[in-house]
């Protein structure tokens, strides 16, 4: 009988979600050598930073500054010199610079200016409706019953559409949208999204209580990586992420001062996960940090690739052998493509491994009703599954989550609809199987297109997209390119988006945006 | 010693016990359900400003847009009026693809801002409001601790102070303290409407020295848990307080149309900011807050809120465009009710008549509901209401025997969470205790929603009048 195993995400080890206790005041002498590698402010070297927080009346300093036309003008209270310095770091390239530059030419179009285009498209972002999707009839219809019930005794309305909405406006306070649901989420939701899980996982039991709705996976995510920072110097929580990954987990780590632990994705391989890789960047990450999770998403982003069972059991194995908490972003679960490739939920492989394993990893995973065949991004809704998560860790997550009040209430009743759709046997269900299929195969023919066209073109080369929505092809981009750019002072990839938007109205991200090789660039293209 | 433990919000930060007693309030009315013998047969939750759960019924026309949004075939239908459709066909040509399944830009659908600060314009009586200080957020909440995550440095030592009120709505404190800020305490007038003073603000500040680096000022107006309508003149007061010490104005004004007296009227800050011309207009930072949780149309749900920042640096911009951009949008369904919500019906619409006359209704409501209850209070026993304008909350200050604070103290619960928990056994009334909000100590309070209808208004006053008097009689 194994003896107790000691949480990865314990009470002791959870950041107590407030000052003191992790840091702050208490750092001692002996610890002003060991310097977080992501907040340079905090180097013994320069003492004066630590002063730079104080206003200026504080410090002494000028509140007043000369203008340009030689008057005094008061300095502003807050500046980038004192705020909050891990804000600074935050990137998010989905919505970056090439994106203003893109609504500024739409701009311009609109006001007549001649363009050697007729319209911007903006591949940037994983929109789907945006880029002429269809949402699906029979969630569409729901969610307006449920907006304006009076609807319910339109007979325009199938009779299944009605009895769900009838269902869930009974799960909302005053049978309404608008009410606050509780924090974890309406939990008639949590029950059916258990129900869901079991079934995709061939019968393997989910608790409700272990589910809690969330604004979109982001919110998810991000939760869980603030449960999961803490620590100072070395003892700083570092959390391995996969590159290329989706820009949100870098940007949350920056935001949050935690350690940003690089694992390779090859290339070379369909941009498969190699378990030498997470333990070379483990090993070295342990140097300076604690590494304390793994993220993965699962099919990928922005590459496409479809993990293998095989790969998911090592990486299982990598993270109980090596205690880490897994992230597990499965966003993508219903978009896979390729022949040969099949989508396999870590929490299934989890427990199909056995107690020795499913008694212990801890695991989150994250589905969301942005992407799939739904695409209703603009809802915010998702959800999270916490697997052998520290009941004292579960209180703060509680406390976390009730900051935010409740996750959208649409968005719940659309993950709802999502989870269970029409069945066989009722009135929606041919017309909802029929949507569900088309925009599916419309998704997989775009993504063999892509990868196809793509392919044709000297100088790139695009892996297949296996799943997701995106391709992520390589660029060979010429030295004079190259050196272009750094005069110009952007990454090459950069330049070489800034370019096709300008002179094509396409707008994509840079590989820069999610990382990639040193020396390799590469683009992302929303199918 | 934790500075915490000496603040008045010592127990709110625990967070356990409060949310202990909506777990036991989530409990029973499954008991309930179950078919479990009870002393009452429903229970009445007015712990928190949850609108349509109260049976204040969501505003007709906004859910017509809705639908028709959600399902477009309704456009083409003659189920609705003329004008949903319109302004349903309008929306959806400002969303990607038609859709409001769409992600929207950052800060919001451009075109729902745009209206938005018309809307604050026209509010502030031409103090002009510029659209690209406007950013829609999943409510005012998340752009709150968003703006306050720019604000605070967790690292920083000495800490990142903001001045709170006593009492301050509990979400508030507990997100600032997640963030790592420390909580400033000023404490609000109870004798003279729960006024803010400035001197207070004054004494707030100066008791900063040496423990925390004070940066902002948090006030909520109307407030909440108290409903104080603050006056010009206080406001001015605070400006240039915030001014003179170099602070930044967190204005939370989610209640602005939760006013019920002839004799009170809402200034936004950024009006009186205006008015009171340079050096103050054009140099104090303030950023302001609203929502579509609160007011007349209540759609708590759908999470959506909007931030107008006023005078801050412009080199934050990009920052704050980042910072916001990872969590991508407001959910697009609550942008299109805060669009509403600034620009309802007009006179001459044909959705007009029916709009007003609801709003109406709950306005006569509230106003009816709060005078009511502010009555049945002052008539028990040791409860004592003061007179307040606005907000959504009532805070009567209940004088608790010294038998009751000692039976709370022996189940190692604060005396008004005590009297909670009785209460919500015995009568199945949900209210929440003044010990989450902080009050000055040695005080208790409980905190009742008036955003309800009346009917259930009154049933509340009936069961809780009677435990009150039993309760009071047993424990004196």
């Amino acid at each position: 009988m194994s003896a107790t195993r000691i949480r990865i995400l314990s009470a002791r080890n959870v950041l107590p979600l407030g000052r003191g206790q992790s840091g702050g005041a208490q750092r001692s002498d002996g610890d002003s050598k060991l310097r977080l590698l992501t907040s340079p402010h905090l180097s013994p070297s320069s003492p004066a930073r630590a002063l730079s927080s104080l206003s200026a009346t504080r410090r002494g300093l000028p509140q007043e500054k000369m203008s340009e036309n030689g008057m005094m003008s008061r300095a502003k209270v807050l500046t980038i010199d004192n705020m909050n310095p891990t804000v600074k770091k935050v990137e998010y390239a989905v919505r970056g610079p090439i994106v203003q530059r893109a609504l500024e030419l739409e701009r311009e179009l609109s006001e007549g200016m001649k363009k050697p285009f007729a319209e911007v498209i903006k591949a940037n972002i994983g929109d789907a409706h945006a880029m002429g999707q269809q949402p699906i009839t029979f969630f569409r219809q729901v969610l307006a019953l449920c907006s304006y019930p009076e609807l319910l005794n339109d007979n325009t309305f199938p009779e299944d559409a009605k009895s769900r909405a009838h269902r869930i406006l009974q799960s909302c306070g005053g049978n309404s949208m608008g009410s606050y649901s509780a924090s974890q989420g309406i939990e008639s939701v949590r029950k059916d999204v258990a129900l869901y899980i079991e079934r995709r996982d061939g019968g393997m039991p989910c608790d409700p209580d272990n589910i809690y709705l969330t604004t979109g996976a982001s919110d998810g995510i991000v939760t869980m990586l603030k449960l999961l920072v803490c620590g100072e110097g070395a003892s700083r929580t570092g959390i391995m992420i996969s590159i290329p990954q989706y820009p949100l987990y870098s940007a949350a780590l920056a935001e949050l001062g935690a350690v940003q632990i690089n694992y390779y994705l090859n290339e070379e391989n369909c941009w498969s996960m190699d378990i030498n890789e997470l333990q070379r960047a483990l090993n070295e990450a342990r140097e300076y940090c604690n590494p304390r999770a793994l993220c993965i998403i699962n099919p990928g982003n922005p590459t496409g690739q479809v993990q293998s069972r095989q790969c998911i059991e090592d990486v299982i194995r990598f993270a109980a052998k090596e205690r880490l908490f897994l992230m597990a972003d499965e966003v993508y679960q219903d978009n896979v493509y390729a022949d040969g490739c099949e989508f396999h939920s870590f929490k299934k492989v989890l427990f199909e491994m056995g107690p020795e394993y499913s008694k212990s990893v801890e695991l989150a995973s994250f589905h969301s009703t942005s992407k799939c065949y739904m695409g209703e991004c603009g809802f915010r809704g998702g959800y999270m599954e916490i697997i052998n998560m520290d009941d004292e860790v579960k209180v703060q997550l509680t406390k976390l989550v009730s900051v935010r009040l409740c996750p959208p209430v649409p968005g719940q009743a659309l993950m709802d609809l999502v989870v269970n759709p029409p069945q066989p046997g009722e009135p929606s269900y041919d017309s909802f199987l029929k949507e569900r299929t088309a925009t599916l195969n419309a998704l997989a023919e775009k993504a063999k297109l892509t990868e196809q066209v793509l392919n044709t073109v000297q100088g790139i080369s695009c892996n297949p997209v296996q799943g997701a929505m995106y391709s992520f092809p390589r660029i060979i981009i010429p030295e004079k390119a190259i050196k272009e750019a750094m005069a110009l002072g952007q990454q090459p990839d950069m330049f070489y988006c800034m370019k096709m938007l300008e002179e094509t109205g396409i707008c994509l991200v840079p590989g820069s945006g999610f990382g990639q090789k040193d020396g390799t660039y590469h683009f992302r293209y929303s199918a | 010693m934790s500075v915490l433990q000496n603040t008045p919000y010592g127990r709110s930060l625990k967070h356990l016990e409060y949310a202990a007693l909506g777990g036991r309030a989530y409990q029973i009315r499954k008991e309930l359900k179950q078919g479990l013998e009870k002393p009452f047969k429903t229970v009445i939750d007015v712990s928190s400003g949850n609108l349509h759960s109260a049976g204040i019924k969501p505003l007709t026309f906004v859910r017509q847009v809705f639908a028709a949004c959600l399902y477009p075939q309704l456009i083409k239908s003659n189920k609705l009026p003329a004008d949903v459709k319109q302004r349903a066909q309008a929306l959806l040509e400002e969303c990607a693809g038609g859709s409001v399944g769409s992600y929207t830009p950052t800060r919001g659908i451009p075109e729902v801002i745009h209206r938005i600060s018309q809307f604050i314009t026209w509010r502030d009586k031409g103090a002009a409001s510029n659209p690209e200080n406007i950013y829609l957020t999943p409510g005012s909440q998340w752009a709150l601790e968003n703006i306050l995550k720019i604000l605070v440095n967790r690292l920083a030592s000495p800490g990142t102070g903001i001045l709170t009120p006593v009492p301050c709505y509990s979400t508030s404190i507990l997100s600032m303290n997640l963030l790592g800020a420390i909580l400033v305490p000023y404490y609000l007038d109870e004798e003279n409407g729960w006024e803010l003073h400035v001197q207070e603000l004054h004494r707030a500040l100066a008791s900063a020295k040496g423990v925390c680096n004070p940066r902002a000022v948090y006030i909520i107006n109307p407030g909440n848990p108290v409903g104080q309508v603050q006056s010009k003149k206080s406001m001015q007061e605070v400006i240039q307080f915030v001014y003179e010490k170099r602070l930044i104005l967190l204005a939370d004004e989610v209640y602005q149309d939760s006013i019920y007296t002839g004799n009170s009227t809402f200034y936004s800050y950024r009006k009186v900011l205006s008015e009171m011309g340079p050096p103050f207009s054009d140099t104090v930072e303030l950023a302001s807050f609203h929502s579509v949780s609160k007011g007349f149309i209540g759609e708590c749900g759908l999470r959506c809120g909007y931030v107008e920042l006023v005078n801050l640096d412009p080199s934050l911009k990009d920052y704050i465009y980042k910072l916001f951009s990872k969590d991508s949008c407001a959910p697009v369904l609550g942008q299109i009710a805060m669009d509403l919500m600034t620009n309802p019906p007009q006179p001459g619409d044909p959705s007009y008549s029916l709009y007003e006359a609801e709003i109406r209704a709950i306005r006569d409501t509230v106003t009816d509901n709060v005078k009511r209850a502010s009555a049945v209070f002052n008539s028990l026993p040791c409860v004592s209401h003061h007179p307040v304008n606005g907000g959504a909350f009532l805070f009567p200050k209940i004088d608790l025997p010294t038998k009751a604070v000692q039976k709370a103290k022996e189940e190692n619960l604060e005396p008004d969470t005590f009297y909670c928990y009785r209460l919500l056994e015995e009568t199945g009334v949900y209210a929440c205790p003044g010990s989450e909000y902080g009050q000055a100590a040695g005080s208790h309070h409980i905190r009742v929603c008036t955003l309800i209808s009346r009917d259930v208004m009154e049933e509340l006053l009936t069961r809780l009048s009677s435990f009150h008097r039993r309760f009071m009689k047993n424990l004196s």
